[in-house]
């Protein structure tokens, strides 16, 4: 019997400009390392900097996209440019759901910041797990 | 009278995967927070994927400083692909080729090393900034 290994993509938008994207950024990188056999990623901009294998990124694994702002630009590129996302998560919804203020810093985070980067992590893992399951 | 300066676009690599990626973007931070703040400005690179119209006119209408953090070259290509022309492309590992005493470490955040690379590269890249800023180099 096969045994097929699903591995879901994580989509991070990692936005240089606004301080949610840092923490996207570093919540996706926690949740890739917390579930290394579980989870793959890709640059996004790879999307147009990159060849025909990282364009069919999101048709070769389920996805989620995790985006820093009402921009989207995460779920929009990746449903753009390579395939619909199984899941769009948004950090400022996050946040808001569980009572945590948005970061204010671009970088070198803090005790308040970090704290807010495993909410987000530990959301995205569980995002993982629901995609695993409907695999 | 003098030419009145531009804002330089500094745009550093999305990567999130590679240690150079994680010293492109600190070295961006480096220029925009400490070495160049309102000289140097920022966007977020997945806007030019997605084509949003400010960004795409601000890295048209500015001269850009793509810093790519891996062979890929994804910043440099993403400028150019919205039409904006790259004044001065650098990839991270440069920094670290010219100075072997500092080795980065890390990839979602670089170690204490890896931010006195990026001083040390954003020092240098704030050089081009000045000259782009004068309209020299274009």
């Amino acid at each position: 019997m096969d045994i097929q290994v699903v591995k879901v993509g994580i989509v991070s938008c990692s936005g240089e400009e606004i301080p949610e994207g840092t923490l996207c950024r570093l919540a996706c990188r926690q949740a890739l390392d917390e579930r290394p056999g579980e989870t793959v990623t890709i640059c996004l901009p790879l999307f147009i900097a990159g060849g025909e294998e990282e364009r069919t990124f999101a048709q070769n694994y389920p996805t989620i996209t995790v985006d820093g702002c009402d921009k989207m630009c995460a779920a929009k590129a990746t449903e753009m440019l390579s395939g619909k996302p199984s899941k769009s998560l948004s950090i400022p919804e996050i946040l808001k759901k569980h009572g945590l203020k948005p970061p204010t810093k671009l970088r070198h985070f803090g005790a308040e910041e970090d704290a807010a980067v495993k909410v987000v992590a530990e959301e995205i893992a569980r995002a993982v797990d629901e995609v695993l399951e409907e695999a | 009278m003098g030419k009145k300066p531009k804002q330089v676009v500094v745009l550093p690599c999305s990567g999130i995967g590679k240690v150079y990626g994680a010293v492109a973007r600190e070295t961006a931070y480096e220029l925009v927070e400490k070495m160049r703040p309102g000289l140097a400005t920022l966007t977020c690179l997945p806007l030019l994927v997605i084509n949003d119209p400010e960004a795409v006119a601000l890295v048209t209408e500015n001269p850009v400083i793509t810093i790519d953090g891996c062979p890929k070259d994804c910043a440099k290509k993403s400028v150019e692909a919205v039409g904006g022309r790259v004044a001065k492309a650098y990839e991270a590992i440069r920094f670290y080729k010219q100075h072997k005493d500092l080795k980065p470490e890390g990839i979602a955040e670089v170690n204490e090393t890896g931010r006195k690379l990026a001083q040390v590269a954003a020092a240098e890249i704030a050089q081009e900034v000045d000259k782009l800023a004068a309209g020299e180099g274009e």
